[in-house]
This record gives C-alpha cells, structure tokens and sequence, in this order.
C-alpha cells in the first residue's frame, strides 16, 4: 500500500478527571487508505467515539490527546497542528457525521443554514452560492424537494431525513475522510438500511474515505472492507471483513460475533459476553479482557499481549497467538461481574 | 431521581461541606442570634428617646456606633430590634405563600385537564399583577394593616411562582412509570401524592422558599419605605428608613445601616438558596429553563 | 402561525378580564371608600350623597359592572390628588415610565447577555468568579436602597448628575435643542442607571444558566466539526439558542420589572407610573390606586403578548 491517507500511531487520549486518570483510548494505531471504508466495532465505553473526536481533534477538557500520539492525514501530523490549521481539515477534508440526529442540529436555524455555513466557512463566496451549494447537496442525498426543505427546520424533518442532512453536510466539501459514528443507530430499522445503501452508493460515486463506527457486526459485513475491533481502549484485533467472519481469533471478538442477531432476527446491544466493559479509571493489569475471557489462563494475567501477526492484514492482541492449543480449555471466566449485561 | 427524595443527612454534610453556604449559614445563624438576644444587650430601649435637643440625629460615634435617628434614638438598638420583625415576618410569610403554592400547584398538576386548565388562567391573571402595585393598594385602602395582617397579605401575593414549579413537577412526575404502576395498583389519590409526587417537588420549593425569604424581606422594607409597611411601635428594618429617608443626604446613617443589614440578610439567603440547589439536584434544577427558581426575576422592592 | 396568533390574543384578553377581576374584588373588599376618610368639615350626609352619587352604595356586583363598563368607554375615575381624570394622570405617566423601563431593560438585556455568555465560556475561571459574585450582590440589593445609595453617592457627595425629575425644572424651558437634550439625558443617567444595575443582576444569572446548559449540547459538537470558529460557535449556535429561555425569562420578569419601576421612580422622582402610585398611597388617591393597578396589569399582559410573539420570532420550534 502507498501512503495511505490516514495513519494514526500510538494514539493516546486521557481524561484527567475526579476518579483519576480515564485512559479511553490507550495506544491506538491503524491506517486508512484512500476510498477505503473502515469499521471500527466493540462494546459501549470501550473507546470508538473518544478515538473518532481525536482525529477531528475534538476532545474536551478534561480530555487531552497525549503527546506520544501521531494523527498523520494528507501528510501532516494534526495532533501537532495549531487550533486554527486544524480548522481549516474539520468539515473540509475530514468530516464527522454523528450518532443523533434529533440533536446533532441545530434546532435554531434551517437545515439549509446549517449545510451552506460549512461552504461559507470553508471556501467563502456568496450566500447565495453558498446556499445553491446546500441545496445541491440535499439532493445529492436523496432527499426530495430539496430547495423546499432547505428552508425548514431539523424539527420539521423525520429522523431518516435528518440524518442525511447530516450526511449532506459532512460531504459538502468533498472531504476525503468521513468518520460516521453509529450513524444508523438511532434511526429504525428500515431507515437504517437506506442510509447505509445512500453512504455506500456515495463513497463510490466520491471515492471518500470512510470510518465506520458502530455497535453491529451486521452492517460492518454490509459496508466495510477491513474491521478494526477495540476494547479496553486498545485495538484487540484488525482484519478483511471475509477473514474477521471466517477465522476471528480473538477471544473477544468471538464473543461479538457470537452475540451477533441471526439476519432477519430483531436487532440487539451486544452485550451478551459476561462481565461488562470496565471503567476506563482502572483497566485490568496485562490482558485487559482476562476477567471475561473463558480461555484466560496465568499468563493473561501478568503479561500485557502485544498484536500478534496472525495472517496477512490479520492481527490479534491474544497469547492464544503463542499458545493455540490453550483453545481446546474453554472454561467459565475467572471474574464474572455480578448481574452485568452490558452496560444500558 | 428516586421515590424516596434525597437523604437529610447528606444534604446537611454536604451544604457544610460547601464554602459559600458555611458562610450563608453563618451569617444567617449570627442574625438570628442577634434578633433574639441583641435587644438584651444594647444599652437603650429601641423607642427610647435619648435626647431629644442634644442627641438628635448624631453621626455614628464610639457611643452610637450606628448614630441616631430624628427622634434621637439609638439606631443600633433599632436595627436589632428589626431584625426581629423582619426575619420574623419573612419567615413565617414564605411559610404561608410556601404552603399555598405547593398546595395550588399540586391540585393544579395532579387533577389535570379542564381544572387545570382554569387553574392555570387564573394563575396566569396573578402572575400579571405587580405584586408590590397590588400590595400597596390593598395596604394603603386597608389601613392601619397590622403586623399579622402584612404577613398574611405577603403570604398571599408570594405564592403563584412555587406553584408554577410545583405544578410542572407533578404534571411531570404523575406521568412517570412508577407512579402509574402504583395508582394501577390502586393507590389512593393522597397516598400517592404523599408518596410519589411529593418528594420530587421537595426540592425545588426549598430552593425556592429559600430565596423567597431574602426576597420578602427587602419587600417588606419597600414597603416600609413607602409608609405602608410594618408600623411603630415595631420598627422593622424597613420602618428605621421610612423616618430617615427624608433628609437622608444629611443623615445618610439612618438610611445606611439598615440597609447594609438588608443586604448581608438577603445576601446570606440567596447564596444558600444557590447553595442548596447546587447541593440538592443539580440537574434536576438546571433543566426547563423558565421555571428554574433562583433565577427567575426578582421583587425586591 | 396567524392561529396561534389569535388564540394567544384570545388568552391575554381573558387574562386582561381576570386580572381587571381580581383587582377590583381584592380593592373594593377594603373596609371603607374613598370618602370615609377624617374630616371634621363634611357631615355624613354628604358623605351619603357622594356614595349614592358615585355609585358606592349598590352591591358589589352591580359596582363591578359599572366599572368596567366606564372602563371600557376609557373613563376610570378622578384622581382627587392630582386634580385631573385618572385616564388623563396616567396618560402623561404611562410614557415616561416606558422610556425609562425600556431602556433599563434593554441595556440589562445587552450587558447581561455579553456578561453571560463570557462567564458560561469561561465558567469558573476568575472572570466568572468575581461578576458571579458582584452580580450576586447586586440581585441581593432592595431596589429602593441601591437607588438611595447611587443617589447619595452621584448627586450628593460628588453631585456630577441631577437628584431627580427628567428636566431640569426650571432652566430646561430656555435651553437650546442640543443643551435640552443632554439635560435629559443627564436627568436620565441615574434612574437609567440604577435600574439597569438592578435588573441585569438576574438577566446574567439567567443567560449564564442558558449557556451552561446549551454549551455541552451536541450540535455545539457539531458545530465544532464543521471547522468553525469558536467565536462563530458562541455567539452564533449556542447564544441563539441559548437566547430561547431568555425571552420567556422576559415575560415573566415583567410584573417584577413594573414593581422595580415604581422604586426608581420614587427615588429620583420621576414623574412616571410609579411616582404616580406612591403619590396616590401617600394621598389615598382611590380611583388612583386600583387604575395603576389594573393599568399596570394590562401593561405586563401586553407586554407579554409581545415577548410571546418574539418567542415565535426567535424559536422555530414553538411557530407551528
Ligand atoms: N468527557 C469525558 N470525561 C470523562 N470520561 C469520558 C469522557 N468522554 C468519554 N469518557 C470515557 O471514555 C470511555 C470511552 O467512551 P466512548 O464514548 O469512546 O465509548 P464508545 O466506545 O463510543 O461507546 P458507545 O458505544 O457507548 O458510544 C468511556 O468509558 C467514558 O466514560
Ligand atoms: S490474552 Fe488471554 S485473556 Fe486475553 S484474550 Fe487472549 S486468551 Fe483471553
Ligand atoms: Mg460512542
């Protein structure tokens, strides 16, 4: 692979709050090559969103991106850039498009306001281009009547509707990586499945980088190309799409998959692996999943595992890498927290 | 938030945990020392008239450190005698208004549909008057009010914001889950106005009633100001302004002092107001946004 | 929209109704009338007459009903104070009292709004500290003893400005245009400026809140994303939005702001609603007395009319 377009190393974002330090993202690295769609999966709280804002450098005190960290986009390092440099990628060259869309507008101005202020800010020019820009947009997303709806308000739009003015905003400037976190989430099921096609259909047609952060394995096999899978801050495992569902190897990521809703069945949180998600205050010592993982043995208490190249594009944070017969021990976890089932 | 509403102990340790109310609390404990015992301890009888050739309207002095008024008298002595009158009409006006509200308001939110709806008309023609415009009508055709009268009257202009608070609440609260399982359960009325929808509103009207003392007590002193306040032979710390005001640029103490009493009161007050809701509910308090007591407008005469 | 227009209208007439109601039932219910007072010149015959005369003297009801039927021809009584038709004293007062509350609350609005927003941004820093708790002293002042202090302090002991009244009395007939005009304005400055101080205490409390509850909201996020300056993140996205409460907060501060009025007025004697019903207490002015009232009533209706209107102005959500 060529340069690709996004490389992130040893990404690392802290919460220095009351409880103490919240490690949410603890030593991330991964890449993304241009047109490529990346899924990043894992249970609620194991780090998907802090890592996303992190790359829009959006983390709020008392959240900081540490300084070991590398963000290389286009070329340039942004956790280096200023806040000003950093103004001109956001919205421009890489964009978010957000969980909620009955919140991520604003309730004040009309939606085609809200798509013509990104090309205001960006590339400057008339309103009125601005807004001839936004109404394009609108259409480019299938919404119809577009110059009429540009002058409504997000209250006046269904929640489908509103999640592709969200996505017409995000791709407004053509921006080479849009990072959509759960971007299906809260909308229902059928109105999922026409995002989803209306994002595929427009990564092709724009060629747009796309990280794809969600909760389900299912639309991950529908969209992306490579599957980064995360918990405990860390990436636990990375692979093509075919091989994660063939061969994940995992512990944790066998677990997701076997919490995966047979297709046509009624969607659930995975949250079907005992235990939960641990605070991020205090991650476990040496595997961070050893206290859910029915293959633990000693060794995953005391030594932290490091990814293990398992295949080509395909790697595992797992002794079991080292020591594949310990497989055939499947047992119950050493610690099963009482009465969690994920976090609600 | 729970059924059962935040435990009295905790709110205690944690308003003394909190600097600001220490202070309130202070202060607020040191006023109602004073206007129990200070009376005892001052040297002159509030109404007593020192001298009324020599002693008339002297500047504060060693002797008197507040001064005296025109009718020579001690105005240290007076000011804590007010403080007794003002904090005691206050008290027991917020007590009144206080009740009357949460009373309203419950009926109001919890019996819902067209007797709310009339209800809240109503209210809302209360709300329009100015509560110190209507005061002072009913305190100057109704003349000589006596002190109880005046608390009454305060009580019964002070209450239409409580119950616009209390009555969101209850709407709000009689939709939730829990209380429909209980009157699905067969929960009486009052049981579950006692058990359920009381304890949500608990707090905001002790914010409220909080600040609501403050207020009430610089109302009264507006009053007192424009003549139709708490009258002699009590003065209140409003009544000390009413016999100084009118040359007060030349004996600007009798207005002063009074004042400043005023203000560390109300002050006191309104920072605990504050402090308890920080304390309380934060988040509970912090949400639609104009019926959040403590920042709504002000009556301060 | 025009819908909503009209039911609102609708309410605020039967509120004009309920609070003309109220008023007059809670007056009339005061032990005697505006001729019982203590004279030793007018016998109880003619206190009769004037009863009988006036219509004093028929059941309450029946009093109501004539009351508002002069009302509604305009006609509300004589002030015996003032000389004059009360519709004519109020008349002259009600503009003045306009002037000087308006500009107050403007000049609160936009202090408070500026002073707000710069503490919810910067919350708990050294700024918010510090106007947090001078503000808080100032919502903590009686209206009419902070009046009393500015114009001890600004007229008195460094007299810069004049006490009272909007003209100079006596000068202000032979001023030129530009002379006259700062002479208002100077007779302006204290009434306008102790109000404002007043008022703006809770606007800033109120905005700060607004602010600190839109802040963490996620189309701020949004917003962020997009690339946008945090200025235009401020002051466009969050303050506009923020703005929303801020107008409710406007109409329910009226009747408060009236009773505020009447304090100042009183203070530096300006010639305004307020001054007109301390004079009328003072001379136990009847008619007087429950016409500010109901006026002052009717006033804060209007008034909220209008700020539910700018509500509908300012906040798509509530224009359906
Ligand atoms: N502002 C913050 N302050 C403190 N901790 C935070 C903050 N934001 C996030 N965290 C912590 O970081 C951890 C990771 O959060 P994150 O939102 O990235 O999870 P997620 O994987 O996106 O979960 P979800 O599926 O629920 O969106 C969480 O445990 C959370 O408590
Ligand atoms: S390292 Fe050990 S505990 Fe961790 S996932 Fe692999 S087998 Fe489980
Ligand atoms: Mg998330």
């Amino acid at each position: 692979m060529a340069d690709p377009l996004l490389r992130v190393r040893d990404l690392r974002t802290y919460f220095y709050t009351e409880n103490g330090v919240a490690r949410s993202v603890d030593g991330v690295s991964f890449e993304i090559g241009a047109g490529e769609t990346v899924g990043l999966v894992g249970e609620s709280g194991c780090g998907k969103s802090v890592t996303a804002l992190s790359l829009l450098r959006l983390v709020r005190p008392p959240g900081r991106i540490e300084s070991t960290s590398e963000i290389l986009f286009d070329g340039q390092d942004l956790a280096k850039l200023s806040e000003k440099e950093m103004r001109k990628i956001r919205g421009a060259r890489m964009a978010m498009v957000f969980q909620e869309p009955m919140t991520a507008l604003n309730p004040v101005f009309t939606v085609g306001d809200q798509i013509a202020e990104v090309v205001r800010v960006h590339h400057g020019g008339s309103k009125k281009e601005a807004w001839a820009r936004a109404v394009q947009m609108l259409e480019t997303v299938g919404i119809p009547a577009p110059e009429q709806r540009a002058t409504e308000y997000p209250h006046q739009l269904s929640g489908g509707m509103r999640q592709r003015v969200v996505i017409a905003m995000a791709l407004v400037m053509n921006p080479a990586l849009v990072i959509a976190d759960e971007p299906t989430t809260a909308l229902d099921v059928t109105i999922q499945a026409q995002i989803l096609e209306l994002m595929r259909e427009l990564q092709q047609r724009l060629g747009t980088s796309i990280l794809l952060i969600t909760h389900d394995l299912g639309v991950v096999a529908e969209t992306a190309s490579r599957v980064i899978v995360m918990y405990g801050g860390e990436i636990v495992e990375e692979a093509p799409v075919d091989e994660l569902f063939k061969n994940a190897h995992h512990p944790y990521t066998e677990g997701l998959l076997n919490a995966m809703p047979q297709v046509g069945h009624e969607r659930e949180r995975l949250a079907t692996i005992p235990g939960s998600v641990p605070p991020p205050t205090a991650w476990p010592k040496a595997c961070r999943f050893h206290d859910r993982c029915p293959y633990a043995w000693d060794r995953c208490a005391t030594e932290h595992p490091p990814l293990y190249q398992i295949g080509p594009g395909h790697s595992s944070r797992c002794h079991l890498a080292e020591e594949p017969e310990r497989r055939a021990d499947k047992h119950e976890p050493f610690v099963v927290m009482a009465g969690a089932e994920g976090r609600p | 938030m729970s059924s059962i509403g935040p435990s009295s102990r905790s709110i205690v340790g944690r308003l003394l945990a909190h600097r600001s109310a220490r202070w309130a609390l202070a202060v607020i404990a040191l006023l109602v020392v004073a206007a129990i015992a200070g009376p005892w301890f001052t040297a002159h009888a509030g109404h007593e008239q020192l001298d009324i050739v020599k002693l008339k309207n002297t500047p504060p002095s060693w002797r008197y450190p507040f001064g005296t008024d025109q009718y020579s008298r001690d105005l240290l002595t007076r000011v804590l005698l007010g403080a007794r009158i003002s904090l005691a009409v206050a008290t027991l006006a917020v007590l009144l208004s206080t009740t009357l509200g949460t009373a309203y308001g419950l009926i109001s939110g919890y019996a819902g549909g067209a007797v709310d709806a009339a209800m809240m008309r109503v209210l809302d023609g209360f709300l329009s008057i100015p509560r110190v415009l209507l005061l002072i009508a009913i305190l100057t055709l109704w003349n000589p009010v006596p002190l109880s009268g005046l608390i009454l009257l305060l009580g019964a202009t002070g209450w239409f914001g409580v119950s616009r608070i209390v009555r969101a609440q209850t709407l709000a609260t009689r939709h939730l889950e829990y209380v429909e399982s209980a009157r699905a359960l067969g929960a009486g009325t009052g049981r579950i106005l006692l058990r359920h929808v009381l304890p949500n509103i608990v707090t905001p009207v002790i914010v409220t009633a909080t600040l609501a003392v403050g207020n009430v007590i610089a109302l009264e002193a507006g009053l007192s100001y424009l003549g139709v306040g708490a009258r002699e032979p009590t003065p209140s710390w409003g009544s000390i302004f009413f016999d100084g005001v009118e040359f007060f640029a030349g004996n600007w103490w009798v207005v002063f002092f009074p004042g400043v009493a005023i203000v560390a009161t109300v002050l006191a007050f309104n920072v605990l107001g504050d402090a308890l809701r920080d304390v309380l509910d934060p988040r509970q308090l912090h949400r639609s946004a104009p019926v959040t007591p403590g920042t709504q407008p002000r009556e301060n005469g | 929209m025009r819908r909503q227009l009209a039911a609102r209208l609708a309410q605020s007439l039967i509120v004009v109704i309920i609070v003309t109601t109220i008023s007059f039932f809670v007056i009339r219910s005061a032990p005697g009338d505006p001729f019982s007072y203590e004279s030793t010149t007018i016998t109880p015959a003619i206190r009769d007459h004037w009863r009988e005369q006036f219509g004093y003297n028929r059941p309450l009801p029946v009093q109501f009903i004539r009351y508002v039927t002069s009302v509604a021809h305009g006609e509300l009584g004589y002030s015996f104070q003032m000389h004059e038709p009360v519709a004519v004293a109020l008349a002259a007062a009600v503009p003045r009292t306009l002037l000087l509350t308006g500009l107050a609350l403007g000049l609160s609005f936009l202090f408070g709004i500026i002073i707000g927003v710069l503490q919810a941004t910067h919350r708990d820093g050294w700024f918010d500290r510090v106007t947090s708790a001078v503000l808080l002293f100032f919502y903590s002042l009686p209206d009419f003893w902070a009046a009393l202090m500015i114009l001890l302090l600004f007229a008195y002991w460094w007299p810069v400005l004049p006490a009272g009244n909007i003209v100079d009395p006596v000068m202000h007939d032979y001023m030129g245009g530009w002379e006259a005009l700062v002479d208002r304005l100077r007779h302006l400055a204290l009434p306008v400026l102790s109000f404002t101080l007043l008022t703006m205490a809770g606007i800033t409390r109120y905005q700060r809140a607004a602010m600190i509850e839109t802040l963490p909201m996620d189309f701020i996020r949004t917003a962020r994303a997009k690339g946008l300056s945090e200025r235009r993140i401020v002051w466009r996205h969050a303050l506009r939005t923020a703005l929303t409460p801020m107008v409710a907060l406007l109409g329910l501060m009226l009747p408060a702001l009236l009773g505020g009025a009447l304090f100042i007025e009183k203070v530096f004697a300006w010639p305004g609603m307020g001054l007109l019903a301390a004079g009328a207490v003072a001379a136990r002015d009847y008619d007087l007395v429950t016409a500010t009232v109901i006026a002052g009533s009717v006033m804060v209706v209007i008034g909220s009319f209008f700020a539910d209107l700018l509500h509908m102005a300012i906040d798509p959500r509530v224009r359906e």
